[in-house]
């Protein structure tokens, strides 16, 4: 294992009966880099990052976190983790303030020191004039901001956010990722799970696609998109679904020259190419409805990886 | 509240028994009532929500806390309410001049009324770990708190009842309690103070530690 290495899984398995949820993954995270995990509904994120903060055993393989082994030093390593879980779970009795302190002394935080840091906190995500509040009386997007600060009590080296803005507006987003690549700046490993593409090429160095418990590909998100499916889209809406479609794709054959591949998906063709302008250039002459040219996204590799069930 | 109104109520109609007022008698038991109930509902409905709906749980396992200490932590908050409304009962009892002995034997009652809420709060822990829903605990209160309610000596002395009655009884730590309690509390002849005492303390110790691994087996999967 690599000094930088922070976590560092090989063959990571979790059954439950006779589910797979996660099928022999490995993977490696480094210090100070956030690494995200995409992948479909029940693609097994939840239960990965779960056996990362020690919640669920690993039913086989290795798991390494800060150095400790996750089978032995439970306790040690989740003094070092701060967890933002998907799905709420602050106590509905306590207020706002209480809600942290309270945390606070799960990790043996001396008081006055937690009441500090809570105030930080709230402050620094912006929920300071509501730390009297009722959690039942805050906004779902207020709960998600607080579970972040709640993450943070125990000053953690390791972030694990599974789904921190799913549901939540624009603005709470966006204040969301300000936060957090503050965080990231300030050297603090991250692990972030999303069903937003924009979300995790804004903030993750590295990513790992997943779907049904396997690890379909890792990288860089830019990278991984120009290395898969080029760098251009250009998307052609059809008027009518059936014969428009094949008659198109005939025609596109025409132009191979500048290299690019296409999917066909109901009423689009997405064509993928790295000189999407020329190529847009040959094919205006086709005859058709829309046409959408724009930078290729995660989004697209994303679908193009896992969206088996609708192509072909 | 509505036990000793209840009490004094009947206790009117009713001759006295083994030699004191009715009311009299059922002192020592009504103290080790609130103590059972509340740690019961605490540690069912009160854990359950937790446990479930508020995801409680969830959110204390990512702190360095384990499974055990969660649980323990259940049960000695489940212990502490019982021990409030343990108290207030024994105050009124008290105050209504009930307690026959010294002053000082408060101090073995409170001891006591801790102990029963102690073994209560694990035995609710372990109906919450089998739970699938609210409805499960009405079975828990009606099959298994209620027979001990009726049958642990609180309202009329097992001398009556035929053996088998007797011998379930004995199966059952609240009557234990309740010999204990009358002992300190009425100053009532009890030669197994010891062997009932000891009896306490194993079923706490195996409840409490039946509850947390039933529990560790719910949610750790
Ligand atoms: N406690 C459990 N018991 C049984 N099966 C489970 C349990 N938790 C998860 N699973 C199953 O494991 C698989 C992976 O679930 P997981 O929650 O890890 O997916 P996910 O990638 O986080 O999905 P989502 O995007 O919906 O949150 C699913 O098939 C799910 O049904
Ligand atoms: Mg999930």
């Amino acid at each position: 294992m690599s000094s930088s290495e922070i976590i560092t899984a090989k063959n990571l398995t979790k059954i439950y009966g006779n589910i797979t949820a996660v099928d022999g993954i490995s993977f490696s995270i480094f210090r100070g880099e956030c690494y995200g995990f995409l992948g479909p509904n029940g693609a097994g994120k939840t239960t990965t990052i779960k056996m990362v903060h020690c919640f669920s055993p690993l039913t086989s393989g290795e798991l390494v976190v800060g150095g400790m082994n996750v089978n032995k030093d439970q306790r040690k390593i989740k003094e070092i983790i701060g967890v933002v879980p998907q799905e709420e779970n602050l106590d509905p009795d306590l207020s706002v303030f209480k809600n942290l302190t309270v945390y606070a002394r799960y990790f043996n935080a001396p008081r006055k020191e937690a009441e500090k840091r809570a105030v930080e906190l709230l402050d620094f995500i912006h929920l300071k004039d509501r730390m009297n509040s009722r959690i039942k009386d805050i906004s779902g997007g207020m709960k998600k901001r607080l579970l972040i600060a709640r993450s943070l009590m125990n000053n953690p080296k390791v972030l694990i956010l599974d789904e921190p803005t799913t549901g939540l507006d624009p603005q709470a987003r966006h204040l969301i990722w300000q936060r957090l690549r503050l965080l990231k700046k300030a050297g603090m490993t991250m692990i972030l799970t999303t069903h937003y593409m924009e979300e995790a090429s804004q903030l993750c160095d590295r990513v790992a696609i997943m779907d049904r418990g396997k690890i379909l590909l890792e990288g860089e998100p830019k990278k991984l998109v120009a290395d898969e499916i080029g760098t251009e889209v250009i998307e052609m809406r059809l008027d009518d679904e059936n014969q428009d479609a094949e008659l198109l794709m005939a025609n596109l054959e025409q132009f191979k020259k500048f290299k690019f591949t296409y999917e066909r998906v109901g009423d689009t063709i997405y064509i993928f190419s790295n000189n999407g302008r020329e190529l847009l250039h040959s094919i205006v002459d086709i005859k058709h409805t829309h046409l959408l040219h724009r930078p290729a996204t995660l989004e697209d590799l994303f679908l193009k990886l896992t969206g088996r069930g609708l192509r072909e | 509240m509505y036990l000793f109104g209840m009490g004094i109520g009947i206790g009117g109609y009713l001759q006295a028994i083994e030699g004191v007022s009715y009311i009299e008698f059922i002192a020592p038991g009504i103290i080790m009532v609130p103590a059972m109930y509340s740690a019961s509902f605490e540690c069912t409905f009160g854990s359950f929500t937790r446990m479930t709906e508020q995801k409680t749980y969830d959110g204390i396992l990512a702190t360095p806390l384990s499974v055990g200490d969660l649980v323990m932590g259940e049960i000695l908050w489940g212990a502490t309410k019982s021990l409030i409304s343990g108290s207030i009962m024994l105050f009124i009892i008290y105050l209504a001049g009930l307690m026959k002995s010294s002053i000082l034997m408060v101090i073995p009652l409170l001891i006591l009324v801790f102990l029963i809420g102690f073994l209560f709060a694990s035995l609710a822990m372990i109906a919450t770990a089998l739970s699938p829903s609210y409805d499960f605990f009405n079975y828990f209160f009606t099959l298994i708190l209620t027979p001990m309610f009726f049958f642990s000596g609180i309202f009329f002395p097992l001398s009556n009842f035929p053996a088998w009655v007797k011998i379930v009884s004995n199966l059952m730590p609240l009557t234990h309690a309740v010999n204990i309690s009358r002992y300190f509390l009425s100053n009532v002849n009890y030669s197994h103070i010891l062997s009932s005492t000891l009896v306490l303390i194993a079923c706490t110790i195996i409840f409490s530690f039946l509850g947390v691994s039933l529990i560790k087996k719910r949610i750790i999967k």
